[in-house]
């Protein structure tokens, strides 16, 4: 395949989807010198970066570039894993997340995760979307609770497919249902983040459309950040992309402008794929 | 064949020549070590299979005569001047038995063949007329008819046990008695129904009248405690061990000596319960208390690897996504982990469950095998297991109990293979794929 007319390829959908989010909003997440540590090997070096509100960032990279470990800093997933250490300051709305006084439960509800294998809980679709609401006290009876379930299962573009059968197991659905069941379990708790970490790579075409129809919905209230290893889904989806390379932020810009013309001679080389 | 040109595998020019001779010696070479290697297990599975087959054999040939109890249908006259009843209870049964064997057997004269011809029957036999009369007052100057066990040496005579052919001054019943047997035999007295008696009577000085109730209330009581105690301590220390103790040298530590807990001798923690439960603390002996005490020390190890293994083999999936929706760690393994793992610890603690109800050592050295003519009340009265009461029987001198001892060991086994084809069973049910 013809290096340049991939790239090209890229770059048009990037454009198409650059037009809506001209006007800079403010920075939601603000990453600042974090550096990653498993045990004694670095992961991260020194990556600082504004993800701004409202807005699609998509993280590409090769693999094993850290692109998914930094993914994990921002609600400190990495905290359950013992030899992880994270340094630096990340703020979510100018709030330190390693403030001691701020509780990380909180953080994780504020800051959804969807994760690359669909994973709901072995329980009934409408406990798998409840039980974020009841841990959290957001939901105090049976009807405010019916309430978050209808209503995160809508914006999760589920709703028509499941409202007759919530009693069922969420693990009976399909691979592109039960993964549109994770995003409304993460959207039941009113996150103002949602991170998505591959959502799509284990899904077929048409599950994955439809996921990504559901990203450009949900931007419009919640700030999404992407990792993915589809440079295509990244130019269909993301409005700014962060190039990553062994551990190094190498890049960070508009959608539009990494795909068509990159600053770093690396960045090029990944988007024309001499490597990755 | 050349033998020149075919037999090494490689040609002159570097090909492969696959159909030479030292190819196929080779092949053949290969194919033999399978078949070995398939005849090696076949054997080793014969063996096991063979010795266990030996050993079910040898049980079942020893115990089956005490499945039946040789009875023996006598008419009783009540005889109104022996009894008062306004007390039954105190009415002179002995004799009331003595008499109705005396005119059963006219044409003894001698009052003590008399007595030789009523030890036919059990030693108790008098309590249980005495227990039917008090009953049914109205039997008082009636004759009834009552069923009544035989005692030992004739319950082994009818048997067969007890070889008719040997000389007289060798055998356990000598010829008159047989006579008088053989009389009843002919009337149609004797009767060997099944012996529901092994399992509903208490233990007993007579072999015909013992059975395992009391071992086997005892044996439920000792389980129950060893749950009660094992349980919630086992998967509190393995949810502890998995989910939260950091993985530092200590916990290491902990690890090595639970898993070497496990294969500490069971007499040594005989001894514990004897020095501190009975000797320090003061319990009672022979307790199923104590003896769950001990058991459940035993079980403890087993329980906590058991859980462990559970827990591992949630998937780390379903964590995150606990974490994910911003749930804290107790809420993380209480709500998601654990529910996942409870078939797996259920499995294990019947296993468990099952090792306990066979062991025997540390039950020995607390005194459960002391004789225990009743059930237990309580947990804190003197008791016995099925396993001790099996030993107990095996030492005993009576002919009758060389064939409870085998049956006794039957009905355990019946015990431990019930449990254990319920654990698998539950495995095979609760199995979940992810």
């Amino acid at each position: 395949m013809d290096e340049s007319s991939g790239a090209s390829d890229l770059a048009k959908m990037a454009t198409a989807n650059a037009g809506s989010s001209d006007k800079p909003s403010k920075v939601k997440v603000g990453v600042k010198d974090v550096n990653v540590f498993y045990g004694p090997k670095q992961a991260l070096f020194d990556v600082s970066i504004d993800i701004h509100d409202r807005t699609v960032t998509s993280f590409i990279g090769p693999s094993g570039c850290g692109k998914s470990t930094f993914l994990r800093c921002i609600n400190r997933m990495n905290d359950t894993i013992d030899i992880a250490r994270v340094e630096g300051d990340i703020r979510i709305d100018e709030t330190d997340i390693h403030d001691p006084n701020l509780d990380v439960v909180e953080l994780r509800a504020r800051v959804g995760m969807v994760f690359q294998k669909p994973n709901p809980f072995p329980k009934s679709i409408y406990e798998n979307i409840a039980y974020g609401p009841k841990i959290h006290g957001l939901a105090q009876n049976k009807a405010t609770t019916d309430e978050i379930v209808e209503s995160s299962l809508r914006k999760a573009a589920l709703w028509e497919e499941v409202k007759d059968r919530l009693q069922e197991p969420g693990t009976g659905l399909s691979g592109g249902q039960q993964q549109r069941l994770c995003i409304a379990r993460a959207i039941a708790v009113s996150p103002e983040v949602i991170l998505m970490d591959e959502p799509c790579s284990a899904l077929d075409p048409i599950a994955t459309a439809k996921i990504e129809d559901l990203i450009a919905e949900l931007r419009e209230n919640y700030t999404i950040i992407i990792v993915t290893h589809s440079m295509q889904q990244a130019a269909r989806v993301s409005q700014t992309t962060a190039f990553f390379h062994l551990g190094i932020l190498v890049e960070v810009g508009a959608t539009d402008f990494m795909f068509t013309n990159p600053k770093d001679q690396r960045t090029q080389d990944y988007i024309t794929g001499r490597f990755g | 064949m050349a033998e020149t040109t075919v037999d090494s595998t490689r040609n002159a020019d570097g090909t492969v020549n696959w159909s030479s001779d030292a190819a196929k010696r080779s092949r053949r070479r290969r194919y033999g070590a399978d078949t070995r290697l398939k005849i090696y297990g076949l054997t080793a599975i014969i063996i096991a299979v063979g010795v266990l087959g030996i050993l079910l054999a040898t049980l079942i040939i020893d115990g089956r005569t005490a499945f039946v109890q040789t009875r023996v249908t006598v008419d009783i006259f009540v005889d109104p001047e022996l009894v008062d009843p306004e007390n039954i209870e105190r009415g002179n049964f002995r004799q009331i038995v003595l008499d109705s064997i005396a005119s059963k057997y006219p044409e003894l004269e001698d009052p003590a063949d008399v007595r030789t011809a009523r030890n036919i029957l059990t030693n108790n036999a008098h309590f249980m007329v005495r227990d039917e009369v008090v009953a049914n007052p109205s039997l008082i100057g009636q004759t009834f008819e009552i069923v009544i066990p035989a005692s030992d040496p004739f319950d082994q005579l009818n048997k067969g046990v007890i070889d008719r052919d040997l000389p007289e001054d060798r055998r356990r019943v000598n010829d008159f008695e047989i006579a008088l047997f053989d009389e009843l035999v002919e009337q149609g007295r004797i009767s060997t129904p099944l012996n529901w008696g092994l399992i509903t009577n208490s233990d007993s000085r007579f072999p015909e009248l013992a059975g395992l109730r009391g071992a086997i209330v005892g044996s439920f009581y000792l389980l129950l405690v060893t749950f009660l105690i094992s349980f919630p301590v086992g998967i509190a220390a393995a949810v502890y061990l998995e989910e939260f103790a950091p993985k530092n040298r200590w916990t290491g530590l902990i690890e090595v000596n639970i898993n070497n807990l496990a294969a500490v001798p069971s007499i040594v923690f005989g001894l514990l319960g004897l020095a501190v439960f009975i000797n320090f603390i003061g319990l009672p002996r022979s307790a199923p208390l104590v003896g769950g005490m001990v058991l459940s020390l035993m079980t403890l190890p087993t329980m906590i690897i058991v859980t462990r293994a559970a827990l591992k083999q949630v998937p780390p999936s379903i964590r995150e996504g606990g974490y994910g929706v911003g749930a804290s760690k107790h809420q993380v393994v209480m709500h998601h982990v654990l529910p996942l793992a409870i078939p797996g610890i259920l499995t294990g603690t019947i296993i468990g469950l099952a090792q306990a109800l066979g062991e025997t050592a540390p039950l020995l050295l607390i005194g459960m095998n002391a004789f225990v003519p009743g059930d237990p009340g309580g947990l804190t009265d003197a008791s016995t297991a099925l396993p001790t009461q099996i030993f107990i029987w095996a030492d005993s001198p009576e002919r009758g109990f060389v064939a409870k001892t085998s049956a006794g060991i039957l009905v355990l086994l019946g015990f431990l293979i019930t449990m254990n084809a319920v654990a698998i069973y539950l495995r095979r049910r609760l199995e979940r794929t992810w």
